[in-house]
């Protein structure tokens, strides 16, 4: 197992997360949510297990949900990344009363952000990263869906808090949203 | 994980020579199976030859006329499940084989995982290895045609060479067919899943879950071929001695969800129109 000990060449790979070209040194071995993380400095993505099943490290791979525990950094190479941090389209600017000065603060949030938050379809948070992003992918498919299609659709993400009550209620708040969002651009 | 090389393949003859050189270096196409194992570190492989985008094994194309009588579905061993579990071509010709894809795992596991790495891997509770036994499939390597009843071997055993590619799976076209599974309930792997396919003369039952790969249940096979239809399985019983137990199921258990779920599939099979 001389292979075990052998220090691999690091490898270089562009790509594109939340919009921005971004480009890292890597082993070949490097999971890409550890590039998203320690690299990229981006910690919304979480790792809830080690056996690709609680979902929390799920981020877009060219606009799908993966989940990036189990994808090599190299084989996102060229690809699109988006991760929670790209979820909301802008910044909510903050009106500092002090100096009358304009500040960027938050993101403005996401409509399944904003569900998620208006539902409470969370209590510590932790899987609420990869539950989002895998309601994103999933009302991309069935934008109006029914229980079974929310059950099924989050079926690789686990949370062990809440008992996904208010998961559920926060994905169909999520799908009323931007159904009216979406009228409201269309318009 | 232990470090390796990656490689992305740039056809199927660099992949193969590839392999051929390097015994310790494996294919890699979705990773589902193979990411989680090497984490685990029960798997070590020196090198990754990157085969998940070559033309070769992308795909899907079904002969399929209007009687469907000799027509085949071939699909691509890197087309993820979701491809499959979405494609029109699939929905056409061979709808439970897309129901089928459409059960795997989870959504973001159907979105990397693929065809060809299911087959090869010949895990025991994996759902495809029953459709390549139910619809009668022909596994196309690099270097020639692997009949579905020669092809798995045992536990993660198939007659695949260790430098052969798994190019893509030809399935034959049923006139109607249904998958029926009873899914681990953590895991979504298969207790057993099964695919009962009608050919007109001839019915088959592919299983999966049950035994230390895919089976066919010749016994049941022969009473539907004489008689479709859920009392012609009324008495029958898959043998257990070969079956696995476990600490999810003893073998008895598997051998009667055999028995349940190719009634649920002749069931759903026969609601067909």
């Amino acid at each position: 197992m001389t292979h075990a000990v052998m220090n691999k060449a690091p490898v270089k790979v562009i790509l594109t997360v939340n919009g921005q070209t971004r480009q890292a040194e890597v082993e070949s071995r490097t999971l890409l949510v550890d590039l998203i993380r320690d690299g990229l400095g981006l910690t919304g993505t979480h790792v809830g297990c080690d056996t690709s099943q609680c979902g929390c490290c799920t981020v877009h791979l060219d606009g799908q949900a993966v989940k990036s525990c189990t994808l090599l950094a190299v084989q996102a190479d060229g690809r699109v990344i988006t991760t929670i941090e790209g979820l909301a389209p802008g910044r909510e600017s903050q009106l500092d009363f002090t100096t009358g000065n304009t500040t960027p603060t938050m993101p403005a949030l996401h409509p399944v952000q904003q569900a998620f938050s208006a539902c409470h379809g969370l209590q510590c948070g932790f899987c609420t990263p990869g539950m989002i992003m895998a309601t994103v992918d999933l009302l991309k498919r069935h934008p109006n869906p029914n229980d079974d299609q929310i059950r099924e659709g989050l079926a690789g993400n686990l949370c062990r808090c809440t008992g996904y009550v208010n998961i559920i209620a926060a994905v169909k708040q999520a799908a009323v949203l931007m159904a009216s969002t979406n009228a409201g651009s269309a318009a | 994980m232990y470090a390796f090389d990656y490689e992305k393949a740039k056809g199927l003859g660099q992949a193969g020579a590839g392999l051929a050189a390097d015994p310790e270096a494996k294919l890699l196409a979705g990773g589902m199976t193979l990411l989680p194992s090497m984490k685990h570190r029960l798997a070590a492989p020196s090198r990754l030859i990157d085969v998940s985008a070559l033309a070769e094994m992308r795909g899907i194309t079904s002969t399929a006329t209007s009687t469907n009588v000799g027509a085949t579905l071939t699909i691509g061993a890197a087309m993820r499940h979701c491809e499959v579990a979405d494609s029109e071509e699939v929905h056409k010709s061979i709808p439970a084989l897309a129901e089928l894809a459409g059960l795997i795992g989870d959504p973001q596991v159907r979105a990397r995982g693929t065809l060809g790495g299911s087959v090869a891997n010949s895990d025991p509770a994996a759902d495809y290895p029953a459709a390549v036994v139910g619809l009668n499939a022909v596994v196309v390597t690099d270097r020639r045609e692997i009949a579905a009843d020669d092809f798995f071997l045992g536990m993660f055993a198939t007659a695949l060479a260790a430098d052969e590619i798994l190019v893509a799976v030809r399935f034959q076209v049923p006139k109607r067919a249904a998958y029926a599974k009873f899914a681990q309930m953590a895991t979504g792997y298969a207790m057993t899943g099964v695919m009962v396919a009608d050919y007109g003369d001839l019915v088959r039952v592919g299983v999966t879950g049950a035994g230390p790969c895919a089976l066919r249940w010749h016994e049941a096979e022969k009473a539907l071929s004489a008689n479709l239809s859920e009392s012609a399985l009324q008495g029958l019983n898959y043998p257990s001695d070969d079956l696995t137990a476990d600490i999810h199921a003893p073998a008895e258990y598997r051998a009667h969800l055999i028995s349940v779920m190719t009634l649920q599939a002749v069931r759903n099979l026969l609601n067909r129109k």
